[in-house]
């Protein structure tokens, strides 16, 4: 009961800063300040902000699932790419995003890209795109709050009424303070989970009365692989610092670069941004693996009993059997597990609401696709002209309750594993995305017709992934099918990780491709007025 | 006590001007970190255990984030855009189509 009691207050907390917000903006109904909080972000807020929109539930409980079933690769595969990757998109895109949109008045990237290569309905495509790929993060938002209150509260909290809380929770505070709520919601929230992964590592190693033995024990039992990387192939792994190229093009992180109320925002930022991700990461990754010797957690135990069987006998079960056992061993819970099991109820509870923090993340996906709705579609097609700015704030108040409230609906009908695909390919489309960014802001030949069609070859792209996907069924862990082969070489494989291209991931040639339809069409189509391109491209620049 | 002010507080990460020999160093060492992220030497070992229970690989890769943290104090400091700021303070004009 007080885990629950904590993480409610915790809730509660969470409002009134919304709220408080909200006061703080009353009276100004203008666009900017509910979109944008006005460009105003201290770099303290921007930082935190920024990193806790970044780090949605997967950072906490994806990543410690993960290292789970996979070992300590989890951090190179996701982590430390992202730690090199990420910092570095923002000081050369993010910057750049940051001064157009102050001297431009950009809200949401579509703008950018609208003023940039003079077009109308190519941005509307670009639009229509990353809302299709951004959706499934708001509602896999709601379950994840759902999951984690239900496991929280031992089941006192049923999945529907954490779902709902949630919702009520994240529609409030981003309702009332918009841009300004989420940001110092987002700051609260990620202070509180950076402290988490320390907290958690201590009170947990020591529940387990240490982890040299727990970690001599997996060197010497059949689980060694856990501590090494010998099942992923140095091409796999190489292929995973193509996915946080995504980050920069995901809208609720473009949109978010323009909140600094100074460039200089940035610097902190970005050195401090590969730190905060060892901060988190570390510990996650790590207590993940060490739940492997958690004998006294009968939920874990059932896991890794049914990872035995699904390893031993896979090649006989019916595929039904199979995908049963695959569910028993999804673990994104285990850090859950481990803190109800070692942690004091009033810690766990603490700890609960770090996890609810991470989870609760999905609030700038709301809001972005909010401000991508009115300002991209709505003013862009007279509504602002017709209707004022007021009405503008209005319809996107309206739009987050709107999305909230169907993205809740959507939660209770449909099982969960739909959306975690969903987002698996939205990682990968946004990362085919980013050369649109990149040719917009760094090449003066880049054209409409260039973006247009690496567009609509990340959508076809990630929608031909996923029907792969889905046709061929995933073999056991460790084999491959052969789903496309050409002179005696294997070009795509279904493994039970997914599709792989060549043995790389689908990211890889879906960014190269991406990047090469915007050469080669741009090449070959006319360009931008001068007048244009001399504003984005100035002589001395 | 007077407030140093956010100028003087940014101080150490000032920005200095970037020479083309500098830019060229400075890719050069983007380029060197991104291969160091594929440490093909700690692959199939687990030991040592540094502190006696974390994987070498895993603290390897714990060392690469800090790397990282100090690339970016490099090009921070080294190969700040500082024109950008310059061409956002130019008059302010409504481009959203």
């Amino acid at each position: 009961m007080i885990p629950t009691l904590i993480v409610l207050a915790y809730l509660g907390v969470v409002v009134y800063i919304g709220v408080f917000a909200f006061r703080r903006a009353h009276g100004k109904e203008e666009v900017e300040d509910y979109f944008l909080a006005s460009r105003s972000l201290g770099p303290f807020v921007f930082l935190m902000s920024l990193f806790g929109t970044n780090m949605t539930a997967f950072a906490i409980l994806g990543s410690s699932g993960h290292a789970f079933a996979n070992g300590i690769v989890t951090f190179g595969l996701m982590a430390s790419s992202s730690a090199l990757v990420i910092p570095l998109t923002l000081l050369l895109v993010g910057t750049r995003v940051w001064a157009l949109g102050k001297r431009y008045g950009f809200i949401t990237p579509v703008q950018l890209f609208r003023d940039r290569w003079e077009t109308s309905h190519v941005g509307t495509v670009i639009f229509a795109v990353q809302a299709v790929l951004l959706v499934p993060y708001v509602i896999i938002g709601v379950m994840g709050g759902g999951t984690t209150l239900e496991a929280v509260s031992g089941g006192r909290v049923p999945y529907w009424l954490g779902g709902a809380l949630v919702a009520l929770v994240v529609m409030t505070y981003v309702f009332f303070g918009g841009m300004r709520g989420t940001a110092w919601v987002n700051t609260f929230q990620t202070t509180l989970f950076l402290g988490f992964g320390a907290i958690a590592l201590v009170v947990i190693g020591w529940g387990m009365g240490g982890f040299s033995r727990a970690v001599e024990a997996i060197a010497a039992s059949p689980q060694s692989f856990l501590l090494t990387r010998e099942r992923v192939s140095p091409l796999y792994f190489l292929s995973y610092t193509f996915i946080p190229l995504s980050s920069i093009a995901f809208p609720h992180i473009t949109i978010f670069c323009l909140t600094a109320r100074r460039m200089t925002q940035f610097r902190k930022t970005v050195i401090l941004y590969p730190l905060c991700i060892a901060v988190i990461w570390l510990p996650c990754v790590f207590l993940g693996v060490m739940a492997n010797r958690a004998s006294d957690v009968p939920e874990i135990q059932e896991k890794l009993e049914a990872r035995r069987t699904l390893s031993a006998e896979s090649a006989t079960l019916a595929p039904e059997a199979r995908d049963a056992l695959r569910a028993k061993t999804a673990a994104d819970d285990v850090l859950v597990l481990l803190l109800n099991r070692y942690a004091p109820l009033w810690l766990a509870g603490l700890l609960g609401a770090g996890i609810m923090a991470a989870v609760m993340a999905t609030d700038s996906q709301i809001l972005a696709l909010s401000t991508m709705f009115t300002e991209d579609v709505f003013a862009h097609y007279e509504g602002k002209t017709r209707f004022g700015e007021a009405a503008q704030v209005h319809t996107g108040r309206a739009f987050v309750i709107g999305l909230t409230v169907l993205a809740y609906v959507i939660a209770l009908r449909l099982p969960e594993g739909i959306f975690v695909v969903a987002i698996q390919y939205a990682f990968t489309g946004f990362a085919a995305l980013a050369p649109l960014l990149l040719a917009a802001l760094f090449w003066r030949g880049s054209t409409k017709w260039g973006a247009l069609a690496s567009t609509l070859w990340v959508a076809l792209g990630v929608v031909g992934i996923a029907a792969l996907n889905a046709a061929v069924p995933a073999p056991p862990p460790g084999q491959a099918t052969a789903v496309w082969s050409f002179a005696g070489q294997r070009l795509l494989e279904r493994t039970a990780g997914g599709i792989s291209v060549l043995g790389l991931l689908p990211v890889v040639p879906m960014v190269l491709i991406s990047a090469l339809l915007m050469l080669v069409v741009s090449a070959l189509t006319p360009k931008p007025s001068p007048e244009t391109i001399a504003r984005y491209f100035p002589p001395g620049g | 006590m007077t407030d140093p002010g956010p100028a003087e507080k940014d101080r150490r990460i000032a920005p200095v001007p970037a020479t083309k020999m500098k830019t060229t160093l400075l890719v050069l060492a983007t380029l060197v970190v991104y291969v160091l992220h594929q440490d093909v030497w700690f692959w199939t070992s687990a030991r040592p255990l540094v502190f006696g229970f974390l994987p070498i690989g895993l603290f390897y890769h714990a060392c690469f984030t800090l790397l990282c943290s100090l690339l970016m104090w490099l090009l921070v400091r080294y190969a700040w855009p500082e024109h950008l700021e310059r061409e956002a303070e130019l008059p302010h004009e409504d481009r959203r189509p």
